[in-house]
């Protein structure tokens, strides 16, 4: 049913009691032309996309557990695109654009707050850093606003912009249209687009092999049973290596785990996504008041999805110095998401050494954020054959030609990026 | 997380520094080495979910570097010791 405001003042009249399942739950057929293996974000916006631009619509998502199970119920929901290097701003304006007209697009409300994204700075050296990157960033068509100390008190009063704070604020450099998302939205919206278009969605429902013939996928084998596919799309974040394993790739991919915190609610602080610039400390206020932050990788390959307490304490020690308000504020909720860190800390869209075999990972903690643009690119790629113009650079074999994308400029240290 | 170092015994996690995966081998012969080897040994890590062999540096302690092996599900390590060089350019 398509949603409106008719529907929900009929639903409303009798008791929300006729509300329709969002998607179907489908038992798994024996063959479909594609198999995206896989059931979060990037999967479901990538079947969303390969029914919609492309008319493709025999095709199963496989979901080991639940939808919204992984990472996009587990991340800190900003979205923004101001990436240094051309490849990324490009990719990533692409997804904020999509953001931009997803509600409408899919019917669904993803909640898309454009509160604006900030990242403060601390040095001189950060502020030539961050002018250069908010010139780059217009010359590639993406906003970006350079604030002096006054402009970020003005724009969050929460944050300490004494002269006297342990790392004085010397300015930032706002994306206007950066913000946040609703994320478990994103996933039911997408589930609900994709299924309409007639794509079957299959949850608790593992990927255990490939069948794979001459060089040629052949389908999948799975806790429910052999289904046959042209095509497989691999799409499962943290995993990726031990899915990959399992169709022979060899991949450029370590596991860390990232921590994320909720406080409990207040009333409302800050409304805008803020960045510190002394440590990596990212923060924003959800619709209920709670304060969701995120802090640095715990640095050291994880498939445990909770942290360290070493971490803990430096979240807790950047949040404090950055905004001396949240001090006494209680965590509700604590967690730990498995990131596929890649080595030059750039996404990986791609064709496989196996023919009719896709890869899409290795997405760092940027996934949430481009999660449209990552299943806009991964369904024309899958859908043709041939990369996306916008996700050409992030091929598998840039690692062997040399031609890498390093934003943070650090080396092949996935826990670095 | 604790790890046990040979010389100071069980320290906490936030003395040490991560020093990546311990199973790559640098090229034996640099010179000669095939670009296919290099990418190899620079890039393409196992990852497993599982047991892990990697470097740890007790950077806030002793300062040696040591091979742990740490199971990367639960962090129980069952092997630390001093990581030192052997004859042939491999790490022990």
């Amino acid at each position: 049913m398509r949603y409106s405001l008719g529907s929900i003042i009929r639903n409303a009249a009798t008791g929300h009691k006729h509300w329709p399942k969002q998607w179907r739950e489908p038992e798994p057929k024996k063959a479909y032309d594609i198999v995206l293996v896989g059931g979060g974000g990037h999967g479901l916006a990538t079947a969303y996309y390969l029914a919609r631009n492309h008319g493709l619509t025999n095709i199963a998502v496989l979901e080991k557990g639940y939808l919204g199970n992984g990472n996009i119920g587990r991340n800190t929901t900003i979205v923004r695109s101001n990436y240094l290097c051309p490849e990324n701003s490009q990719f990533y304006e692409h997804s904020l654009k999509l953001w931009e007209g997803l509600s409408r697009d899919l019917n669904y409300n993803v909640m898309l707050s454009q509160r604006g994204a900030l990242v403060v700075f601390h040095t001189p050296a950060q502020r030539d850093a961050a002018i250069r990157r908010g010139n780059a960033l217009r010359l590639n068509g993406v906003d970006a606003v350079l604030l002096d100390t006054a402009g970020v008190k003005k724009l969050a009063p929460a944050i300490d912009c004494s002269p006297t704070a342990r790392f004085p604020v010397l300015g930032g450099m706002l994306q206007p249209r950066g913000g946040s998302v609703r994320h478990d939205a994103v996933a039911w919206g997408f589930a609900r687009g994709a299924d309409a278009h007639g794509v079957d969605i299959i949850q608790n429902c593992e990927v255990t092999g490939f069948r794979i013939e001459k060089d040629r996928v052949r389908g999948v084998e799975t806790s429910r049973g052999s289904i046959a596919a042209k095509k497989v799309g691999i799409v499962v974040a943290g995993r990726s290596s031990l899915v990959g394993q399992m169709a022979g790739l060899r991949l450029p991919i370590e596991s860390h785990v990232l921590q994320c915190f909720v406080t409990e609610a207040i009333k409302p602080v800050l409304d805008t996504v803020v960045s510190f610039g002394a440590a990596h400390f990212s923060i924003v206020q959800s619709d209920k008041g709670g304060l969701v932050f995120n802090g640095d990788l715990d640095g050291y390959n994880s498939y445990a999805q909770r942290g360290n307490m070493a971490v803990v304490e430096n979240v807790a020690a950047s949040a404090v110095s950055f905004m001396p308000c949240m001090s006494r504020l209680r965590l509700l909720r604590h967690w730990g998401g498995i990131n596929d860190m890649t080595m030059d800390g750039s996404p990986i869209i791609t064709k496989t050494p196996v023919k009719g075999l896709f890869f899409n990972g290795g997405w760092c903690y940027g996934g949430f954020k481009a999660t449209p643009a990552s299943g806009w690119t991964y369904a024309h790629l899958i859908a043709n054959g041939e990369p996306h113009p916008l996700a050409s650079s992030y091929l598998l074999e840039r690692f062997e030609t040399g031609l890498v994308i390093n934003e943070s400029g650090t080396g092949p240290l996935p826990g670095t990026h | 997380m604790r790890i046990p170092c040979p010389w100071c015994g069980d320290r906490p996690l936030s003395e040490f520094t991560y020093g990546g995966d311990a199973s790559k081998a640098r090229p034996k012969n640099p010179e000669k080495a095939s670009p296919e080897e290099w990418v190899d040994y620079v890039y393409l890590r196992d990852n497993p979910a599982g047991k892990h062999t990697e470097y740890w540096h007790h950077s806030g302690g002793c300062r040696s570097w040591l091979m742990v092996t740490r199971d990367t599900r639960s962090h129980e390590i069952s092997r630390a010791v001093l990581a030192k060089p052997q004859p042939g350019g491999a790490t022990s």
